[in-house]
């Protein structure tokens, strides 16, 4: 089978039509079509990842049209790590998500669950892609399905938080449009690799400087970074849990892989830090991305906005690692791709599992939750460590590199912001912590103590998150695997 | 200064794309209404495909469909210019981007009646004011 590249965006994508006119005949059945398509996806992930650390990169051409004609899905060891990581975690969502799905989006689970297929062909498209007008179209699907998304969710909030998410979501794309529009001036072609080769020989040129500045741009709107944030944390705190569950740690990070795509593979090191020399500036936006975020997290009173903020400060991290400019901090931000997708997946299938039976998550809605959910606060436990950086679990290892990085730029800056903002986050997850363990609940502060009822959430979302919660750990063990098989081979 | 004159006239159509950019922007960010600001948007994206038209087109040169290329005698021999021809590609692309606006903006425009629904207003100062009656839940 040598056809696996295409059948990872294939598979979700045919399900998704499949679900759409299964809503028509028996809406039951949408359910296990998606499940069946997203798990062909994840095989076909596991397939060609374990195929490209054996033989090396794998180009699939698109009905054998040779590049730069033809559309190329170009894997190597960076996107076959981030197409399992997506596969995986979508699929790992839907299969926590058919309770969740049944009680927030009455009657309409059969369109949710086509637009949730839509949203993750989109992702996965962008992460195999070898062309860069193929990346603008998949990025709009993924934009485009999320903001249908965002707009199931809360009924007084959604349309409104979605639409603003559309404004600044267009001027993105457009952005990132007009940039390849100026690359395809200079170079008349659209297939990266092409692109790279024919780059290299005019580095000088200022087509090219306005090229990269407006993609950039484009795709920092669209992973909101600091000052260009302000769409998601509405967005993704009034969107249906069972979306917010896969958006949140999915769509920033899949941006994230885009610009190191394009950072590695199209401009190259020699353009981006020798040429260019805006590394220190980009190393401070990130800096000050994370301080923002962090502080930002630290005034929230609603769990899961806290979170979306804590989204925001992260994103600092993976664009402050990438441009410092060395192995050390590119390792780091690759690493934390993989490891904050993971973090933010485990922390919201606990929110989750919490909305599930609470309806809202103020933080004043949190007493005593220890002992009525104890095991989905003990996957939010986990995951908050790893968030904070406590040594087994894997965030620790993507920061120490981050930070390893940044001495050895002297982006002294970066590291203090670095440490900075695990501080806050530890801060920050003893306040809850503290709201959730030691405040009794609202309704018996009286002088009788009954023992507290346990009341979970459904079995399979538990299972779900106590496994992702696991995974952390097991994770930051390998960790130093994963970054000897997959990270510094690519980066080689 | 006539320098800058022959750079505006002869790249006019350059010019026009960063003015409509520009118009579309400022309605994105200043009005007030919501469907202004789609067209607004609108506006926007249809700038960039006035850009995108732009790179293809050559001046005296004609679309590329080359005549009696199957079966036209001396068809093999005919020497072929490509500054004769148009460069379909960048074209061809904005098929699909013109595609992906109007989803867009279809998108968009459903939005609004939620909104509208909901609200009974599209006026952005209105709406804030609502929202803080409604609460930051339900």
């Amino acid at each position: 089978m040598d056809n696996y590249p295409a059948l990872i965006v294939i598979a979700p994508l045919l399900a998704a039509l499949f679900a759409g006119l299964a809503v028509w005949i028996k809406e039951r059945l949408s359910y296990p079509i998606a499940l069946l398509g997203l798990g062909i996806s994840t095989f076909s992930a596991f397939k060609v990842l374990m195929q490209v650390i054996n033989s090396g990169t794998i180009q699939y051409r698109m009905a054998g049209w040779a590049p730069p004609m033809g559309i190329e899905y170009r894997i190597d060891l960076l996107n076959a790590m981030v197409l399992l990581l997506v596969s995986s975690i979508a699929f790992l969502n839907l299969v926590a998500s058919f309770k969740s799905v049944e009680q927030e989006t009455n009657d309409r689970a059969g369109s949710f669950y086509t637009i949730y297929l839509l949203f993750v062909t989109g992702l996965l498209g962008v992460t195999a892609t070898g062309d860069l007008f193929n990346l603008y179209v998949l990025i709009e699907i993924t934009s485009l399905t999320s903001y249908a998304m965002v707009a199931l969710g809360d009924r007084n909030r959604g349309p409104l938080a979605s639409l603003n998410y559309v404004f600044i979501g267009v001027i993105g794309a457009s952005f990132y449009l007009l940039g390849v529009g100026y690359l395809y001036l200079k170079t008349g072609s659209l297939n990266m690799i092409d692109v790279a080769n024919i780059l290299s020989g005019i580095h000088g040129s200022s087509t090219v400087l306005t090229a990269f500045i407006l993609i950039m741009i484009g795709i920092w709107i669209k992973m909101a970074l600091f000052p260009m944030h302000i769409w998601l944390p509405n967005a993704y705190s009034y969107s249906p849990m069972a979306f917010a569950r896969v958006v949140a740690p999915l769509m920033t990070k899949v941006m994230v892989y885009v610009m190191i795509r394009l950072m590695i593979t199209v401009f190259g090191y020699d353009y981006i830090f020798d040429t260019l020399n805006l590394s220190d500036a980009v190393v401070w936006l990130g800096t000050i991305a994370i301080l923002a975020g962090a502080v930002m997290a630290l005034s929230q009173t609603n769990l899961k906005k806290m979170l979306t903020y804590i989204i925001v400060c992260e994103i600092g991290y993976m664009v402050g690692g990438a441009w410092l400019g060395n192995e050390l901090g590119m390792t780091g931000a690759v690493l934390h791709i993989l490891n904050d997708a993971l973090m933010t997946f485990a922390l919201f299938l606990a929110v989750g599992n919490m909305v599930y039976k609470l309806k809202t998550v103020e933080l004043t809605d949190l007493k005593g939750l220890f002992g009525k959910m104890p095991w989905t606060m003990a996957g939010f436990v986990l995951a908050a460590f790893s968030i904070i950086g406590v040594p087994p679990t894997c965030g620790f290892f993507s920061k120490w590199y981050l930070i390893l990085g940044a001495f050895e730029a002297g982006a002294y800056h970066f590291a203090a912001a670095l440490i900075i903002s695990s501080l806050i986050c530890a801060v920050l997850f003893f306040k809850v912590f503290e709201i959730c363990f030691f405040e009794p609940m609202a309704h018996d502060h009286g002088e009788s103590h009954p023992p507290v009822k346990i009341k979970e959430a459904p079995i399979s979302m538990l299972l779900v998150s106590g496994f992702v919660s696991l995974s952390l750990i097991v994770v930051g063990l390998y960790s130093g695997t994963i970054v000897n098989t997959i990270i510094l081979p690519f980066l080689k | 200064m006539t320098d800058l004159l022959t750079l505006i006239v002869a790249k006019y159509n350059y010019w026009l794309y960063v003015i409509l950019m520009m118009i579309g922007l400022y309605a994105m960010i200043t009005k007030n209404n919501l469907i202004k600001k789609l067209v607004g948007m609108n506006i926007f994206q249809t700038a960039i495909i006035l850009f995108y038209v732009s790179i293809g087109y050559k001046r005296d040169a004609t679309i590329p469909i080359i005549q009696n290329a199957h079966g036209g005698h001396d068809a093999h021999n005919a020497v072929i210019h490509a500054a004769d021809y148009i460069n379909p590609l960048p074209h061809v692309l904005m098929l699909t981007a013109i595609v992906v606006s109007v989803a867009t903006f279809g998108v968009a425009m459903a939005l609004a009646v939620r909104i509208y629904q909901r609200y009974q207003t599209l006026e952005e100062d209105e709406l804030r004011m609502r929202l803080v009656d409604v609460g930051p839940k339900e």
